[in-house]
């Protein structure tokens, strides 16, 4: 089985957002970076698909040098190859989603999995934009995938449930937490994921479709109050929250 | 200039967030001048389409076939696109629902149209659309426009006004896509819902619990509290992780991003991955016993002391205030 995972370089969760000088992006000095926590899952799920049923898995990403580092978490993981789309210019989703398709086209795989967002611009795109790219099928937000015969069952979650899905390979499946548990990477994987190659292509470029015109933190919230220190204030609680918010 | 708002619904049922958007979509096309209708699919859906006209539309597409009872990704990208292309429209407006979110990016391909997710502010610039969008988990936010002739704008649940109802004159007009076999490449073959339970996406009031509850069997206290105010309950990722909850009640950035109109927050400390996913509810309510938890720093109301008191006092008096 062929599988390709795509996989994200972002700022990590502790990321204290300061807007830079052209008030459009992130600051990011003093930013630490990690590989996306949804693509884990991904990674992970791909992993288990090649101990199946035998094959490769190949872990993408777009993005600059930097991108490497993402890719050395997933081969570390155990992935066989890892491709750098390199390009370090601010792509939107539409642009990422091309450069990505282009490569999956020439690598004709029988699974896809991605994140069901990057935990960056949050845009949970991506998945859906490559498959119909290429004219697949496209499950996301999944937290249980099984393959059988050429097709694939997934259940991915919606409000108030799940919903189990059927759909027929080659297909994009984008993953949620709970999909699995991912490995830690063996100190055996991460000495061979420093050996292996990383291949570098150079995407095509894109004309974007979203223009950022600016960025701002959200604005602070008034402080609140503390009605009091024991089970005593729970009376001034509900009326607070009856009369002044008028939220029940 | 057309607009176009994709009303879903659920075993014919409309969701709220549809009222969102029908509502969203007339309001931005009033300021655009744009002519504004909402759009229908599913199985029999027909007998709901004028509830959608309360909201502001005179015109409701239908698109009905006995294999649109489920959702398919597959076949509804198509039959959004084709109407879209039929009636010339520039904008479609849709929910940032678990189906809207699976839906749009595909047809946003299809129409080569730039798509902007979970927004939550729109205003109009020049007779243009200025959608504002968190990112980083909320931790930021930026304004965005979209350069493509066909814009594509999904709004995150919850935010935007649907406003009251008022009865109007509304048409629903059918329209036939004709769907092959092979435009049902994905197709959803059972829905296995959480019985009686509260979705925190959906859910306007919420209580969420954490590692302060010691243990699972402490999560009762927060479900019958999260039930006398007819809420979900929620949880942190320290009692998901340690599979107290279901990780579908986690709340945070790399759980359910939430915004409901009242978030209890009880033995939580307030991590910035947990404030990321529900630091925008409207009201937030921190019961932690330690007085410099960061949690309190969000909340509108706190009380510092010990859950184990707090919270069954908190019930009864809810009852009590119900009851008159
Ligand atoms: C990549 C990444 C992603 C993450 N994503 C998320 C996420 O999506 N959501 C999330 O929640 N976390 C997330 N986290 C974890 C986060 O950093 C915190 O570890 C977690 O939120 C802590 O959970 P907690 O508040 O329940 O536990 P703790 O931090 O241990 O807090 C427990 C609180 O309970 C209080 N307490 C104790 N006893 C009582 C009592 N009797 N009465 C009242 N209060 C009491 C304590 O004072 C304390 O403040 C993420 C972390 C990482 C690294
Ligand atoms: N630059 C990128 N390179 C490789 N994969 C990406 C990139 N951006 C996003 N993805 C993948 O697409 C998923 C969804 O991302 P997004 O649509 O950006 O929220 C991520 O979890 C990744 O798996």
């Amino acid at each position: 089985m062929k599988i390709l995972v795509f996989v994200n370089h972002v700022p990590d969760t502790e990321t204290k957002v300061k807007v830079s000088a052209d008030g459009k992006s992130l600051d990011n000095a003093g930013v630490n970076f990690m590989l996306s926590p949804y693509d884990e899952y991904a990674v992970e799920e791909g992993l288990r698909l090649k101990e199946k049923f035998s094959g490769e898995v190949v872990a993408v990403s777009l993005g600059g040098d930097a991108h490497k580092e993402a890719l050395r978490k997933a081969l570390a993981m155990g992935c066989d190859k890892g491709v750098l789309l390199k390009d370090s210019s601010v792509r939107d989703s539409f642009a990422v989603a091309r450069g990505l398709a282009d490569y999956a086209q020439g690598f004709s795989p029988d699974v896809i999995l991605c994140g069901k967002q990057s935990i960056d611009f949050d845009d949970a795109q991506i998945g859906g934009l490559v498959a119909e790219m290429l004219g697949m099928p496209s499950v996301s937000v999944v937290v249980k995938l099984e393959i059988q015969d050429g097709m694939l069952t997934a259940e991915r979650e919606i409000e108030g449930g799940h919903e189990v899905v059927r759909a027929t390979l080659p297909a994009v499946v984008t993953a949620q937490k709970g999909l699995n548990q991912p490995r830690y990477p063996s100190l055996k994987g991460i000495m061979d994921a420093k050996r292996k190659a990383i291949e570098e292509i150079v995407p095509s470029p894109v004309e974007p479709k979203i223009e950022i015109v600016g960025m701002k933190k959200p604005a602070p919230k008034a402080p609140g109050r503390i009605i009091g220190t024991d089970a005593s204030a729970v009376g001034e609680l509900v009326r607070l929250l009856h009369e002044e918010a008028k939220v029940i | 200039m057309k607009i176009l708002a994709f009303a879903e619904q659920r075993d014919s049922r409309l969701k709220k967030t549809s009222y969102e958007v029908v509502r969203t979509a007339k309001m931005i096309g009033d300021q655009l001048s744009a002519e504004c209708a909402a759009l229908l699919v599913g199985d029999g859906v027909s007998a709901i389409a004028a509830e959608l006209g309360e909201y502001g539309v005179s015109r409701v597409i239908v698109v009905e076939d006995a294999r649109l009872g489920r959702y398919s990704t597959t076949a509804y990208a198509k039959i959004v696109a084709d109407i879209m292309r039929q009636e010339n429209a520039d904008i479609l407006f849709l929910p940032a629902s678990a189906l809207g979110k699976d839906l749009s990016p595909r047809v946003s391909v299809k129409l080569e149209a730039g798509l902007a997710t979970d927004c939550v502010a729109l205003r109009v610039d020049q007779g243009d659309i200025v959608a504002t969008r968190p990112v980083y988990a909320g931790k930021g936010l930026v304004d965005v426009r979209v350069k493509s002739p066909i814009k594509i704008f999904s709004l995150r649940p919850n935010v935007f006004p649907a406003g009251s109802p008022s009865p109007q004159r509304c048409v629903a007009e059918k329209k036939n896509i004709a769907l092959a076999d092979g435009d049902f490449g994905s197709t959803v073959t059972e829905i296995k819902s959480s019985k009686g339970k509260k979705d925190v996406a959906e859910a306007d009031i919420i209580v969420s619990g954490g590692r302060g509850l010691r243990g699972p069997e402490n999560f009762a206290m927060i479900e019958e509290l999260a039930s006398a105010l007819n809420g979900a309950v929620g949880a942190s990722r320290a009692v998901v992780d340690a599979g107290w909850r279901p990780h579908s009640e986690q709340v945070g950035q790399t759980g359910k991003t939430v915004a409901p109109s009242l978030y209890i927050a009880v033995g939580i400390s307030g991590a910035v991955q947990h404030l990321a996913g529900m630091s925008s509810s409207k009201i937030i309510v921190a019961i932690n016993k330690d007085k410099d938890a960061p949690i309190f720093s969000v909340a509108d109301y706190g009380i510092v002391g010990d859950a184990f008191e707090i919270i069954p006092a908190l019930t009864k008096e809810l009852r009590t205030f119900k009851e008159q």
